[in-house]
């Protein structure tokens, strides 16, 4: 009885929130999976084709710009996070925002130190490279 | 029902403890029922990829403080990862995720061979994945381009011994891809359908990953015999760049310096002492024009450090989803998932769109600095 066979069991379960013929799950159409994974393809190829012009500062945002709108499709259309519970929702978004702080925040301290740590041409001259380079090599490897 | 079906159910006979009658076998006794138990296994999923995400993003942090304060390691270092590979392996991981998703809507809907197929599909694409990046990572290791101290500065028209990493990467492969055909030979002659359904997938995957290995040999090659006319210009530039222990300083900013058109030749000193803890600081105007010390240790070395945690960890997390994808391809061989219990398959789709989500940022971020 425990071991029931699954075809019983569905129609047993089948009163708790039975939305449709499916219960709580939501088959995804194929005409969407294709369609996101093309979008995805079409993306990939436009963020190739732009790394072929040197467009300078604005390269970055604009391969991270493709990147975001690629993880958008797929965290909310195959990760299904459209359909979700709004409370996993929250939750993930919730890390992105942590995210977004923790490299804003720390972004914004290298950037702030920028000014002072530049380094003149006397401190140049007097100290060889490669001694330099030698004492910094093992503490930029930590 | 059918016999594999049977014979799963006969086996979860043991822990079924006779309480909870109504309690069927897929679903646990602490829950009420299986939309509750659905939903518990899916926020556990998604709070474990918060602390994926976050775990990644300093990572990135590390990446983006790094590339902020040296572009020109980035840029210089950047020309030595194969773009088409990335690009291939981009595309191979997007095609595992749509499998994966399909997967999920296989499972829900109980089209049980394809569900099987799907996630054999995934594992394949995840196996081809892992073969790109074992040329990739070879190829780099001959060429000493590792990270930090074992980083070795780039000579030009240097190409790199032949040293056997590449077979050595695929020890494990083969390995594991010999014990798939043994198990397949025996599914096979003991006639078992579970046993079919399972090893096809497995063995499949195995060989995937040489097909991947082949493919971007085939690749790297290709842009090998490229090179020998478009890398000269870089390996010029390379040359330029000479190991800063053999004193050429100022004949390696030199050189760097014309190459991208620069007015004067700046010898700069990769790094001074300041306040006790030496480190490299680039001045803002000088932001634009390129160090000429890049190909050394502590610069391109730190690179390919920030390359391979970055990429190794993630390869990491692939192998990882092939490990669950495994499992799952026997749970659906068992023909367990249905529209009540797909949570198993929902889970590790997540997980599997997590990893493909990673890259996504990676292959840009790693590859395509211009």
């Amino acid at each position: 009885m425990a071991h029931t066979t699954t075809e019983h069991n569905s129609t047993n379960n089948g009163h708790h929130g039975d939305h449709g013929h499916h219960g709580f799950s939501h088959p995804m159409p194929v005409w969407m999976l294709l369609s996101v994974f093309f979008a995805l393809l079409f993306l990939t190829g436009l963020t190739v084709f732009q790394a072929q012009f040197d467009l300078g500062n604005a390269e970055i945002w604009m391969s991270l710009t493709i990147a975001t709108i690629k993880a958008g499709l797929v965290i909310f259309f195959f990760m299904h996070l459209l359909w979700d519970k709004p409370l996993n929702a929250i939750v993930i978004l919730g890390s992105l925002i942590f995210v977004a702080l923790f490299l804003g925040f720390t972004l914004m301290d290298a950037e702030g130190y920028r000014e002072k740590l530049i380094f003149n041409s006397t401190i140049k001259e007097s100290q060889p490279g490669q001694t330099a380079a030698a004492n910094t090599a093992p503490a930029m490897a930590k | 029902m059918t016999a594999i079906q049977e014979t799963h159910t006969a086996h979860h006979d043991d822990h079924a403890d006779g309480h909870h009658h109504d309690h069927p076998s897929w679903l646990a006794h602490h829950f009420d029922d299986a939309e509750q138990q659905f939903d518990s296994g899916k926020l556990g999923m998604w709070l474990f990829l918060v602390t994926e995400v976050l775990f990644f993003s300093g990572m990135f942090c590390a990446y983006a403080l790094y590339r902020n304060r040296n572009p020109e390691v980035f840029e210089f270092c950047s020309a030595f990862l194969n773009e088409k590979l990335g690009a291939i392996n981009t595309g191979v991981l997007l095609f595992s995720s749509l499998t994966m998703a399909w997967a999920v809507r296989a499972a829900q809907l109980r089209q049980h061979k394809l569900l099987v197929g799907m996630l054999g599909a995934t594992l394949g694409c995840a196996a081809i994945f892992l073969g790109v990046k074992a040329v990739e990572y070879s190829h780099k290791w001959e060429l000493g381009l590792l990270p930090g101290k074992f980083y070795v500065a780039q000579v030009g028209g240097h190409h790199g011994a032949h040293k056997g990493y590449l077979e050595m990467l695929c020890t494990v492969p083969a390995i594991v891809t010999a014990l798939f055909a043994v198990y397949a030979i025996y599914a096979w002659a003991s006639k078992s359908l579970f046993h079919q359904r399972v090893a096809g997938p497995l063995l499949t995957a195995g060989i995937c990953f040489f097909g991947g290995v082949m493919l971007g040999q085939y690749l790297e090659a290709q842009e090998e015999a490229k090179g020998h006319a478009g890398h000269h210009e870089h390996h010029s530039m390379v040359q330029g760049h000479v190991d800063h222990d053999s004193h050429e300083h100022a004949a390696a900013s030199d050189t760097h310096a014309s190459d991208h058109g620069a007015a004067a030749a700046k010898p700069t000193s990769p790094a001074i002492e300041m306040g006790g803890s030496p480190d490299v600081y680039i001045a803002s105007e000088e932001l634009a024009t390129p160090n000429a010390n890049v190909n050394q240790k502590s610069m391109a070395g730190l690179f390919f450090s920030i390359y391979y945690c970055m990429t190794g960890v993630h390869a990491v997390h692939i192998i990882g989803g092939m490990i669950v994808i495994a499992w799952l391809i026997v749970k659906a061989s068992r023909e367990e998932f249905h529209e009540q219990y797909f949570g198993p398959v929902d889970n590790v789709g997540l997980y599997w769109h997590l990893v493909d989500f990673i890259w996504i940022y990676l292959f840009p971020l790693l590859y395509l600095i211009t």
